[in-house]
């Protein structure tokens, strides 16, 4: 069920927008207020809530001993998946998850992964053997916009959060859980373009009517790990490196909300 | 049900947790947290944390699920991966299903259904943090949401569990109690008529612990029935005070 736009609706976004003015009274580079707890759910290996605007995204981690890749006999495995279920939003339904959610759980594995956030060697029990599974799962419970951000910080939160449960499991190698070995803190900034615009965290009428998204997720020190244009518009390549130049002082900000939601001052 | 001998449940008469036989957990309720749902409450129950939301009436789909004269209370009761300590695979399973079906059953008994025809109104149950007595949470949120969505409604229906430990019947019965204990009897409760719309038992109960356990619960719901009230008073008392005092400062 697509939810549909009015037609006055939208021109009057539109007009807005050519005017370089936000519904919400924002600047074209601005975000709601974001408000990133951690340590929410006890049975979770580490978790965290993130609010942005209304925008409400849980993510939780869960570990256990498994198998490695047949291809990566000493590293351990890493999941990420997302589920958009039907209370977020009247376009969701029940099911197995559809291109949205395997879209943004894809972005944000990717960041995960090839910013190599998580040292997976470490996390290698008996080559070829054991290895720890390490799951991450994102439940949005509101969407109103921006999920990619949202939930890009929530998951470095909750890895950050995360402790390895050792003592669960008799086939691990050590007696006492410990911290999940984070080498990197990697965030995403999403932009989104509508004519020729681009705005950051675009809430849900915004992104409604937009016609390209851009999220692009950076380390500490400035590199970019992971990059996804979204949507049927285009960016030109010009505006591509703007927002990456954007997005450094950006992702910054975010990587700070993060590390101060787990109370760390650096990884 | 699991019996473990070696899990002691009561010690020098009072239980793990330190609660009196007829204690409930710690239970709130806040009324209208989501902004896209029509409505939708948050509780924690002891460490359970659980979120209910309410879409519609609306257009039911499929077509063929469509009542000509009533709608269709349609719940959906789900667990996140990270809501229990071994991961729970995404998607619903036999439990789930069967929790959907009894959630649903007893809301309808409460919602004028016949208002509606051929619509369909959707609550989702999304536990996020499990700790026992999870059904009874969420039937307990999921009308309070119903009513923050400004459905048509008899009253709220209050549920709760009660059962067996080591012999003696307790109400609400916490993590510990639910895995090792002997019997489980969760009640959905509707106050104003004192019927009873969800109720299951598992375990092992003689007919006079059966009374007892029911006693004890009932008394819960209508314990549990304030709460729901104070949730939705909260959330509309505060509304109309801001409506009154723009309406006063228009009229001066």
């Amino acid at each position: 069920m697509k939810e549909i736009l009015s037609k006055i609706t939208k021109d009057y976004l539109h007009r807005m927008v050519k005017e370089g003015k936000r519904i919400d009274d924002r600047d074209m580079l601005e975000y709601r207020d974001i408000e990133i707890k951690a340590g929410e759910i006890e049975p979770a290996e580490g978790s965290a809530r993130v609010r942005l605007g209304d925008t409400d995204v849980y993510v939780g981690t869960k570990m256990e001993v498994g198998e490695p890749f047949p291809d990566t006999p000493n590293s351990g495995v890493l999941t990420t998946s997302a589920e958009l279920i039907p209370m977020a939003s009247p376009e969701y339904e029940a099911g197995p998850p559809g291109e949205d959610a395997t879209e943004l759980a894809r972005v944000v594995d990717r960041g995960v992964r090839e910013g190599d956030v998580v040292n997976t060697t470490e996390l290698c029990i008996e080559e070829g053997e054991k290895v720890w599974v390490l799951f991450i799962d994102i439940h949005v419970l509101d969407y109103d916009g921006n999920l990619f951000d949202a939930a890009g910080m929530g998951v470095m939160a909750a890895l950050l959060d995360s402790m390895v449960p050792a003592s669960r499991f008799e086939e691990a190698e050590k007696e006492e859980d410990y911290p999940l070995p984070v080498d990197h803190v990697v965030v995403p900034a999403t932009f989104t373009k509508i004519k020729d615009q681009i705005l950051l965290d675009s809430q849900l009428e915004e992104e409604k009517i937009a016609d390209a998204r851009l999220t692009v997720s950076l380390n500490e020190n400035d590199e970019i790990v992971a990059m996804q244009k979204g949507l049927r518009g285009v960016f030109d390549y010009e505006s591509t490196k703007e927002c990456i130049r954007k997005a450094k002082s950006i992702c910054e900000q975010n990587r700070q909300k993060v590390l101060d939601a787990v109370g760390r001052e650096n990884i | 049900m699991a019996s473990d001998k070696d899990m002691k449940l009561i010690e020098d008469g009072t239980r793990l947790d330190g609660r009196d036989f007829d204690e409930l957990r710690d239970i709130s309720i806040k009324a209208g947290v989501l902004k896209r749902a029509d409505g939708s409450a948050y509780l924690e129950w002891g460490k359970n944390k659980i979120m209910a939301a309410v879409y519609g009436p609306r257009e039911m789909h499929p077509r063929h699920a469509q009542e000509t004269t009533k709608a269709v209370v349609r719940a959906r009761y789900n667990m996140a991966a990270f809501s229990v300590p071994d991961r729970k695979r995404p998607g619903p399973d036999r439990r789930s299903i069967e929790i959907s079906k009894l959630v649903s059953e007893a809301l309808e008994k409460v919602v004028f259904t016949e208002k509606y025809p051929r619509s369909v109104i959707d609550v989702f149950v999304e536990v996020l943090q499990a700790s026992a007595g999870t059904r009874c949470g969420g039937l307990t949120a999921a009308s309070v949401a119903l009513a923050d969505a400004g459905i048509p409604m008899s009253d709220l229906v209050a549920s709760c569990a009660s059962g067996k430990i080591e012999g003696q019947v307790v109400l609400d019965l916490g993590k510990n109690e639910d895995n090792y204990g002997q019997a489980d009897v969760p009640v959905g409760y509707i106050p104003r008529t004192g019927e009873i719309c969800l109720l299951q038992m598992d375990g092992n109960l003689t007919e006079e612990e059966y009374e007892e356990a029911m006693d004890m619960t009932i008394d819960a719901c209508k314990e549990i029935y304030e709460i729901q009230k104070e949730a939705l008073k909260e959330k509309y008392s505060t509304e109309l005070e801001e409506a009154n005092l723009d309406e006063v400062i228009k009229e001066a």
